[in-house]
């Protein structure tokens, strides 16, 4: 049995290449929330509290266009509704876990803690240190995304606007499901949604950003359901 | 942006985090419901592509050469072939800083 340090170890060295993308990220959102006009302590905060990169850009996106709080606030808890899909194949592997433990490894899932760590838990032998693998990725994560999201708070006030540092947003959320445009059924379950999203985007409240991923997941079923039956 | 929508924000995204590792185990979630969440980024994040690529900061349609089009069909092009994130970003950035400085 591979000791705890080890496999936390492994876990860091494992999610490094992933990190890559992520601090640019994180700089940039750090400077689109001072763009935004929010105060460098309540974007830092947004970092640390929610700790969802996509699911905050959002989150202020939408607060400083005027959306309410419950439409923000539904947005992050959509867009970050696929750490259930996560969580539902963690939890075969973490289940021996204390409640406490399982409490504070919770905090650590993201989309590439879930990559690297569930490949790992996959392809070797589960033991009792097996959850130290995501604890080490999840560790050196969190570490990077709270430290870019700071340099980002101290560049964003010295980024002039005219550098038009927002459209770093639609090219990053594209930059996230471009690994998708391959699949017909996902490119058609995108455009879908975009173009719902331009149909509904004038809704009060920017009802839109709730009201695209209900018909784009419905559409997704009716998909499935053509895609089965052929 | 208030602290209470932060704190709400923080809460539920944490509840997405471990409610299925604390409370349920990996039967109880059908197949079909884990084939529709893997849609999730498929819907969601055109949703904010569309919007911030198509509208101006007033809401109305951009020209169809906007500065944005060619940014973002660059950045298209470019991801398909590469399958690189910030290969994706920077050149999208890049030719519309062209286009704009």
């Amino acid at each position: 049995m591979s000791s705890k340090f080890s496999i936390f170890k492994k876990g860091l060295i494992d999610i490094s290449p992933l990190l890559i993308p992520v601090i640019p990220f994180g700089i940039i959102f750090g400077a689109i929330g001072i763009e935004l006009g929010f105060s460098p302590l309540i974007t830092y905060a947004t970092s640390l509290i929610i700790f969802g990169g996509a699911s905050q850009i959002v989150f202020i996106q939408l607060l400083s266009g005027g959306a309410s709080s419950l439409v923000a606030i539904t947005s992050v808890g959509v867009i970050n509704s696929r750490h259930f899909l996560y969580g539902a194949v963690l939890t075969e592997y973490l289940e021996k876990l204390s409640l406490i433990k399982k409490l504070i490894i919770s905090y650590l899932i993201t989309d590439q803690t879930f990559a690297v760590s569930s490949r790992y838990f996959k392809e070797n032998k589960i033991n009792n240190n097996s959850h130290y693998h995501l604890i080490g990725a999840g560790v050196i994560l969190w570490t990077t995304w709270q430290l870019t999201t700071i340099i980002g708070i101290f560049l964003g006030s010295i980024v002039p606007d005219e550098w038009g540092l927002k459209f770093a947003i639609p090219l990053t959320f594209l930059a996230i499901i471009i690994n998708e445009f391959r699949k017909l059924d996902h490119v058609l379950v995108m455009l879908i949604s975009g173009i719902s999203s331009l149909v509904f985007f004038d809704l009060p409240f920017k009802a839109y950003i709730i009201i695209t991923p209900l018909i784009g997941l419905l559409s997704a079923l009716i998909i499935i359901r053509i895609k089965e039956s052929l | 942006m208030s602290w209470l929508s932060v704190i709400i924000a923080g809460l539920i995204t944490y509840i997405t985090r471990f409610s299925m590792i604390t409370f349920v185990n990996s039967k109880m979630m059908s197949k079909k419901v884990r084939l529709v969440l893997s849609y999730v980024p498929s819907t969601v994040f055109p949703a904010i592509i569309f919007p911030s690529v198509f509208f101006d900061d007033y809401g109305y349609f951009v020209e169809v050469n906007d500065p944005k089009i060619f940014g973002i069909l660059t950045a298209i092009i470019i991801g398909y072939f590469f399958r690189n994130i910030i290969a994706t970003i920077i050149s999208g950035l890049f030719v519309y800083w062209i286009f704009i400085l």
